[in-house]
């Protein structure tokens, strides 16, 4: 125990750098393996993600939904939840946020519009994420099978709201009408990140606080680490599923707030897809940490950003060929993320 | 160091040792376990004595030193070798499959083919011969989860015998057991010993080792420190001999000084999911200014009581006056309430309950309290308040070392139970709940918790005991009830209480 720990640094910084070494490997060998230089794609998706105004801009939009579906992650986590829902809970986030906006842009000025839509979202994504955390705290269903499934029900949800009532009159596409101005959050010109990343920041260190210096958030990361010890001190773990469940699903509602209000200005189909998913990852690689999930989210970012230059610059590289490398790397940060801490703890072994 | 036996060793150790990192478990040990004797290792916990036994055992390998048997030199990389060199070892938490017959837990890892019968057949033959040859006498078609706990630990003694072990190693058997058991145990022992078996017992209880063993070692700090023949030491030598320095193994304390009732059951009742009655109509008063002790064999509602007295489980039936305040079945309360109430709560399994082990100390030292001032503020915590709050505990309590910011998990049994004592002292409760004050706690630190514990007393605290260890109970009660199915099968007073009473009572005998 001792005897292996890694220095607190190396455990940040080391680890997950290994791990990313790891799977660029990885993903070297199948990238030579369809004939293609490694290095050179290397280069084209460092250059793709952070090669312009533009394209840093594309990563910060994408940093910024994995950012709140990885911290959406993290706070079920820390309360010892496995929260798999953060696909559906960001969709309905969305549908929560869009029906605000559809109801009263032609009503509201912007200033007032967004907050609301902005809260709606994230309570859409609690409500999406609190009849799992129901069932798991009185009913004893699991959470990681309840909130799977109710990914699908979102997504099948959303497929009948979009065709048969949300739809614009007159229109071929399964999409609502657009938003009006007072709907639309400012965004970057020439690319799609938006004022969302400030609510980002902001849920970074909101998370932070709550968990680690508020009586509460020391409640919930009792019960995430000993249930016993948390009933022992008094906490209702009840209600603290239900807490912490409302609040991981409120922050991976924000993700509608990001592509809908940031980018798309309706709402449209299949917005949230992948995200949630990630998020798994984003929290994991980030050790469920607010500044660690930033970071983690920042990396992602890149990766969707440079992979899309990628499969559009090298014709070997399908898009496909992007998410088969984004997979690995999933993989190695996420799954494997204790592989080379057995490696590392020899090296600090020697050196002591 | 000479030793004392003349004749030739079962298991010879020559400058065992080992390290784990920068801790040095066990430091040049060298010893003889005789045959036909049963040789006691005393220790507190933490002196080496487990780590040494689980080098014999194979499970961990020295980093220096020889292991003999029978006089030639043997190397155990793992249990199968050790079985293989007929050592048996019989762990302090069974190891055994409840829903099958005894049978077929003896078989378990030694079938003896595809087919199970002809296994079973051996084995039956062979269970009679040991039951023949060494009085073990047992049921083999009985179901395990059937047979008391004492029945089960002979099963998992035949286990290690029907292995063919020679070399038996016991690890704190008697914890599980009541008095009775464990004399029963011993005279086990001492008929294996007759067969020229050689018994191990590791204990910290320096009653057994004093009725049990011909000869005693004692470890302390990774160290082998005496060895002694049984005959011509007495416990106040042993535990000075394992603590380093004199011990005070009785308690001196004076006559209760009783004031108002501060807790009273009425018809307590709990019936589990399976609709056993676990608790069954309990009546008990619990005074200021006094201690209660609660005795009885593990697992006879103890735990149960505990729990739903400190308001973690919610009673089925009766009727609960906490300091005035009536609870029942249809105003139940939970363990933030009674922590209001004034009742405070040290749990039976710290590390499960009591903190967590990642927690910082200073985290651990609020738990319960962190939503109350001065640890939280405009509902933010106050971890500077947290932190200097249990620096002052950990003064107050000697806890070692002083470093609220280490991880609770790093410190040891003991000082993790002074600091949840020191917790749960704090705030001088008028009701105090200790559940197993000592378990897994040094000799040194057992005298000062349980000077806590009627010091608290003395100032007016109403304070309720409950503890396996009958010894610990006989200390500290100036009540004595003892728990038996649920029910108290009786009270005595401190005074007259003795251990072949109290054995009898806990065994579910009634006094007459």
């Amino acid at each position: 125990m001792t005897r292996n720990a890694l220095p607190v640094w190396a455990e940040i910084v080391l680890l997950p750098l290994a791990n990313i070494v790891l799977a660029f490997l990885a993903v070297g060998v199948i990238v030579v393996m369809i004939g293609v230089n490694p290095f050179e794609a290397l280069k084209l998706l460092v250059l793709g993600a952070l090669g312009s105004k533009e394209s840093i801009g594309y990563t910060l939009y994408y940093a910024t939904n994995f950012t709140f579906t990885g911290l959406a992650v993290a706070v079920a986590f820390h309360a010892g939840l496995f929260n798999i829902g953060g696909e559906g809970q960001a969709y309905i986030g969305g549908l929560g946020c869009g029906l605000a906006v559809l109801a009263l842009d032609s009503i509201l000025p912007g200033w007032l519009l967004i907050p609301i839509a902005i809260v709606a979202a994230a309570l859409f994504g609690a409500a999406w994420a609190a009849v799992p955390a129901w069932l798991q705290a009185w009913r004893g269903s699991h959470i990681v099978i309840t909130t799977i499934m109710f990914n699908f029900v979102a997504s099948a949800l959303m497929v009948y709201l979009l065709v048969n009532v949300l739809i614009a009159p007159r229109s071929m596409t399964p999409q609502s009408r657009g938003f009006g101005v007072a709907g639309q959050l400012p965004s970057m010109p020439g690319s799609a990140l938006n004022l969302s990343i400030v609510l980002a920041a902001l849920c970074c260190v909101g998370v932070w606080v709550f968990l680690w210096r508020t009586p509460t958030g020391y409640a919930l990361r009792t019960m995430g680490h000993n249930p016993d010890a948390a009933l022992y001190a008094g906490t209702d773990l009840k209600r603290m599923t239900m807490l912490a469940m409302c609040l991981s699903g409120a922050l991976a509602g924000f993700v509608g707030v990001n592509e809908l209000l940031g980018v798309h200005h309706r709402i449209v189909l299949d917005f949230s897809a992948g995200y949630g998913f990630a998020g798994i990852a984003v929290a994991l690689m980030g050790r469920n940490h607010p500044a660690g999930i930033a970071l983690a989210a920042l990396l992602f970012g890149a990766l969707q950003q440079g992979g899309a230059e990628l499969a559009f610059d090298i014709p070997g590289m399908t898009r496909e060929m992007v998410v088969v490398i984004q997979g690995l790397i999933i993989l190695f940060s996420g799954a494997l993320v204790q592989l080379p801490r057995p490696w590392l703890q020899a090296v600090f072994a020697r050196g002591r | 160091m000479q030793p004392l036996t003349r004749t030739s060793p079962a298991l010879e150790l020559c400058a065992v040792d080992k390290s784990f990192g920068a801790v040095h478990a066990v430091r040049a040990v060298s010893l003889r376990i005789a045959k036909s004797a049963i040789t006691g290792i005393v220790g507190e916990n933490g002196a080496g004595k487990s780590t040494l036994m689980s080098i014999v055992y194979g499970l961990f390998q020295a980093d220096g030193g020889d292991i003999l048997i029978d006089g030639k030199e043997v190397r155990i990389a793992s249990p199968c070798d050790a079985i293989a060199h007929g050592i048996g070892m019989v762990h302090q938490h069974f190891m055994l499959v409840e829903t099958f017959t005894v049978l077929e837990n003896l078989v378990l890892g030694a079938e003896g083919g595809p087919l199970l019968a002809k296994g079973l057949a051996a084995a039956r033959a062979e269970l009679a011969r040991l039951a023949r040859d060494y009085g073990l006498a047992i049921d083999p078609d009985a179901l395990v989860a059937d047979l008391s706990v004492g029945e089960q630990q002979r099963v998992e003694i035949l286990k290690v015998l029907f292995r063919g072990a020679r070399i038996l190693i016991l690890d704190e058997p008697s914890a599980v057991l009541t008095p009775q058991e464990t004399d029963q145990l011993f005279r086990i022992l001492r008929a294996l010993t007759a067969e020229g078996v050689a018994v191990v017992l590791i204990t910290h209880k320096l009653r057994e080792v004093m009725a049990a063993t011909d000869t005693v070692y004692v470890m302390r700090q990774g160290e082998l420190v005496a060895e002694r023949r049984t005959a011509d030491t007495n416990p106040e030598e042993l535990a000075e001999l394992m603590v380093g320095r004199k011990v005070l193994l009785s308690l001196d304390k004076e006559a209760p000084q009783r004031g108002q009732v501060r807790l009273r059951a009425e018809g307590l009742s709990l019936t589990d999911g399976q609709g056993v009655a676990v608790l069954d109509g309990i009546n008990l008063e619990l005074r200021a200014g006094e201690i209660v002790g609660i005795a009885g064999v593990s697992g006879n509602g103890q735990s149960e009581l505990l729990q739903v007295l400190a308001g973690i489980r919610k009673p089925t039936g009766g009727r609960l006056t906490v300091c005035g305040r009536v609870l029942d079945v249809d105003r139940p309360v939970d363990p933030a309430e009674m922590r209001a109430l004034g009742v405070a709560h040290v749990p039976e399994d710290r590390r499960r309950q009591g903190m967590v082990g990642a927690f910082r100390a200073s985290e651990t030292a609020i738990l319960g309290y962190q939503a109350e001032p001065p640890f939280s503020r405009n509902h933010l915590l106050d971890l500077p308040a947290a932190f200097s709050h249990c620096a002052d505990l950990m003064a107050r309590f000697d806890v070692r070392p002083r470093a609220p910011g280490l991880p609770s998990a790093h410190f040891s049994g003991g000082n993790q139970q002074k600091l949840i004592l020191a917790r749960e002292m704090a705030r001088k409760p008028k009701v105090l709940l200790v559940g197993q004050p000592t378990r897994g706690v040094d000799i040194g630190a057992i005298e000062f918790i349980h000077r806590q514990l009627v010091q608290a007393r003395d100032e007016g605290c109403a304070v309720l005991v409950i503890s396996a260890e009958l010894d610990e109970i006989l200390a500290l009660a100036d009540r004595i009830l003892v728990m038996f199915e649920g029910r108290i099968a009786g009270e005595v007073e401190a005074g007259r209480a003795h251990e072949r009473s109290l054995g009898l009572l806990m065994a579910g005998a009634t006094l007459s």
